[in-house]
């Protein structure tokens, strides 16, 4: 198929907040790397669910090795790791992110800016919607000999937050996990601080919302799936609840909105995407190790991603919640249970459903990952299902997180094309 | 609630009527437990642990669900999962489909893993009409934390089982079942310190379909077939064999073909201890009797549950555990046999094997699937370990 207006450029394009946000992440990869020289310390942590407000009111500094392995992999450098990995006994077929993590610390910890991460002195373990979580950290214990502290979310299996699943949390993160932080931090905790850092929370949220849901506009302004990692990166990671988070999210807003203005599309790697021909909801995580070859697969079709479950794994906004400053911590509760992988099958599809029919998309495809269970186990019925409810045309593709011997290019040009085939047919009531 | 028939099987009828029942896959003998009297009900739950007590007090009977075995062909259920999901939720999905679990009015899935719980997601889509539920096991394990909130999911857990059976359940019935099964656990863990001391007396394809019989008997009955085993196994003038001995761990969801089981055995292993349908060893102790049982639930799981790769275990060590098990039963090594892409098995496995390494103690490791019909490279596999620990004995502690 021919490629879609995009204005073909040698460079690679990014709009400002895009740099901004990839400044954002240098400084603070270099704060991680100098974190112990200042006398602070390192808490391992991951992305659903995190508590990176209640951390930073300790003036701890979060480290997340998901993160650090989808940077490995955006970097080529997993497939070395996963192999360091899989010698000393890691079976291929467990979870890519794990192995990349654990194969990087086996050869030296080196961060994405070429600075030493240094070892955790606290894993956090909150394994919101992934029981991988659990094995990965018990797995980093053995290695570090660190501690480790658990936050257990639980799951919501019957599509719901009941009052005892919050007062679980709450009575967890007030009887045992904040004693257990003032012990390890050697700082008392601080509850105003905390309210200040939720209220700021609130306002990036605020914008954060406005972002994606500017995809509902035609042309779409964003990507929500691709483009998406760049504005989920500092609110789903170690920025909540900071200025420097409203700020961003505040100009990107800005910017967003300008575009709608404009009637522009999205920013791809090559340009301003200028004929959106194909509205798409996505389901399931990235493939990092061909970021940018998948998202041109996609891009030189017209291809746009109005929706995505990825950009809520970190944190399910455009449904309500935001932090309360009110209610500390049953608002840090409410947002760990709340994230997309808490969520239950029937819930995500539901989700789905209103995205299809809010975003006015053509089709919903399914990128699912080998390595994640949480995300796949099931897209299959979830695929059946948003067909049957919104007769939309619904594809399916595979890849993995950060495993390169996961990735078929030709396979999965061939299923996308063969896909957006299906969406013109449907339009043209070829098919029904 | 029993059908017991309070008659005495001969040895090898105890183990034929425990291996028809492991053919059961269509779940006939649920259907005539249901048959015998009306408004009878029965829940089915995946593994690894559910507190069967609370179930079987409310007048439904647990049913343990572990996959189709090799006797179920897949032709629905792969079409629900991709290649790189475990077998044993395509196989139950199959099953369900196949309308061999018309006769179970629920499905519990327990927090094992994220497959399993997707699997009750799935259930919901598939089977909206009829009950499911999540048990989402505390990994907090403080009595006024994690406690408090397992108390109320039971709480809530026996309201829908009260409902499905139409039937209120009192502290005096709930104190029996407890008794009950303190009993199974009681004559669970004889076979299993039998197994350990005169291993060759009993054969693991036998102890494990004693087991897998318990999945779908009515505890009375099952604690029957257990004496009735006990009572006759040691009169077996069984051979003793120049066989290792060995722990067997990463079974615990979906499990080994029988062909499987008897393979590690031929090829020189007396395995001596496992973690097969852990269901029925997962308290390590009696419930204490006493008022409140609900309670004494509770504090049971808390306190006695056993180490597995689904629970937290905080300070302690997951390989510390393994090695004082590993002790406990004198075994030469560790065989690792886990289900293809099981995660929480799998993930275990880098962990044990440098505590294995560490202390001295050898190990081998292999994967397999439900359905898997080829043996033959396994046993060799075996064979060569066990040959290698008669001839050399164990290797030596590797420092790190």
């Amino acid at each position: 198929m021919a490629q879609a207006g995009i204005s073909q450029q040698a460079s690679v394009q990014k709009d400002d907040s895009m740099l901004r946000q990839k400044n954002m992440l240098s400084d603070y990869y270099r704060r991680v790397a100098s974190a112990h020289e200042e006398g602070k310390k390192i808490v391992y942590t991951y992305v659903p669910g995190n508590l990176a407000e209640l951390f930073l009111s300790f003036d701890l500094v979060p480290v997340y090795p998901e993160i650090n392995s989808l940077q490995s992999g955006m970097r080529k450098k997993s497939a070395r790791y996963i192999q360091a990995a899989e010698k000393i006994g890691h079976s291929e077929d467990v979870c890519s992110y794990v192995k990349s993590d654990i194969g990087m610390m086996l050869e030296g910890n080196i961060g994405p800016t070429g600075e030493r991460i240094p070892e955790p002195d606290l894993l956090f373990l909150s394994y919101t919607g992934c029981f991988t979580f659990l094995k990965w950290f018990e797995n980093l214990a053995q290695h570090y000999r660190a501690q480790m502290i658990l936050l257990q979310t639980p799951y919501q299996g019957d599509g719901k937050i009941t009052e005892n699943m919050k007062r679980y949390m709450v009575r967890q993160l007030r009887e045992e996990i904040i004693p257990q932080l003032e012990s390890f931090s050697g700082k008392k905790f601080d509850e105003d601080r905390l309210r200040e850092m939720l209220a700021r929370s609130a306002r990036a949220e605020e914008d954060l919302v406005a972002v994606l849901q500017s995809a509902r506009h035609r042309p779409s302004p964003i990507d929500a799936y691709f483009g998406a990692v760049y504005y989920i990166a500092p609110i789903f990671t170690a920025f909540r609840g900071t200025q420097e988070c409203v700020d961003y999210y505040a100009s990107l807003r800005a910017e967003v909105e300008e575009r709608v203005a404009l009637g522009l599309g999205p920013v791809t790697p090559e340009g301003p995407l200028s004929q959106e021909r194909y509205r798409l909801v996505i389901e399931g995580t990235q493939c990092w190790t061909h970021f940018r070859e998948f998202w041109k697969m996609f891009y030189d079709e017209g291809a746009v991603a109005v929706a995505s479950s990825y950009s809520k794994v970190g944190g399910l906004y455009d449904t309500g919640f935001r932090h309360d400053p009110n209610d500390p911590l049953g608002t840090l509760a409410q947002y760990c249970m709340g994230c997309y992988t808490n969520l239950n099958l029937p819930t995500r599809v539901e989700l789905l459903e209103q995205y299809i029919r809010e975003y006015q998309a053509d089709g919903f495809l399914v990128n699912s990952i080998k390595s994640c269970n949480s995300f796949s186990a099931g897209q299959l019925l979830m695929l059946r299902e948003l067909e049957k409810r919104t007769g939309k045309p619904g594809g399916f593709i595979e890849s993995d997180l950060v495993d390169p011997r996961y990735f078929s290019a030709a396979n999965i040009k061939t299923r996308l094309e063969s896909y957006l085939q299906m969406i013109d047919q449907k339009r043209s009531g070829k098919v029904q | 609630m029993s059908t017991s028939s309070n008659r005495s099987r001969t040895l090898e009828e105890v183990v034929q009527y425990c291996e028809s029942l492991y053919e059961d896959t269509k779940l006939q003998c649920v259907q005539r437990w249901k048959a015998a009297e009306a408004g009878r009900r029965a829940i089915g739950f995946m593994p690894v642990y559910v507190p069967r007590e609370l179930i079987y007090a409310a007048g439904v009977l647990p049913v343990g669900l572990m996959g189709g075995s090799d006797r179920v062909e897949i032709i629905k259920g792969d079409a629900y999962y991709q290649s790189y999901i475990c077998h044993i939720p395509r196989s139950t999905i199959e099953m369900a489909l196949s309308h061999y679990l018309d006769d179970l009015d629920g499905l519990l899935c327990p927090s094992i893993c994220d497959v399993i719980r997707n699997l009750s997601g799935m259930w919901k889509l598939l089977f909206p009409d009829r009950l499911c539920r999540y048990l989402d096991f505390p990994q907090n394990f403080t009595p006024e934390v994690g406690g408090a909130y397992y108390r109320r999911e039971l709480e809530e857990l026996l309201a829908d089982l009260e409902r499905l059976s139409g039937r209120k359940v009192s502290e005096g019935e709930l104190n029996r079942c407890i008794e009950l099964y303190n009993h199974n656990r009681e004559l669970v863990e004889q076979l299993y310190d039998l197994r350990a001391k005169q291993p060759w007396l009993v054969p693991t394809i036998e102890s494990y379909l004693l087991l897998r019989a318990g999945n779908l008997l009515p505890v009375e009955e099952h604690n029957e077939l257990l004496e009735n085993y006990l009572r006759e196994v040691p009169g077996s003038h069984r051979r003793q064999m120049d066989n290792i001995r060995v722990f067997l761990i990463g079974s615990f969801c979906e499990q080994p073909p029988l062909g499987l089981i008897r393979t590690l055995e031929k090829a020189g292993c007396y395995i001596v201890d496992d973690d097969f349908v852990l269901t029925s060893r997962w308290l390590t102790r009696p419930v204490e009797p006493g008022p409140d049982p609900l309670g004494r639930l509770c504090k049971a799981y808390l306190e006695t549950s056993t180490f597995h790769s689904s629970k937290y275990e905080g300070p302690q060590p997951k390989p510390k555990l393994l090695l004082e098990q590993i002790a406990r039963r004198r075994a030469d090594g560790v065989v690792f046999c886990a289900p293809s892409f099981c995660d929480p098995a799998l993930l275990d496995q880098p962990m044990y094997m440098r505590a294995l390494d560490e202390a001295g103690i050898a190990h081998t490791s292999f994967k397999y699937a439900e359905n898997t019909g080829q043996f033959q490279n396994i046993r060799e596999q075996v064979g060569t370990f066990s040959d290698s620990i008669k001839l050399w004995g164990a290797p030596s502690p590797v420092r790190t």
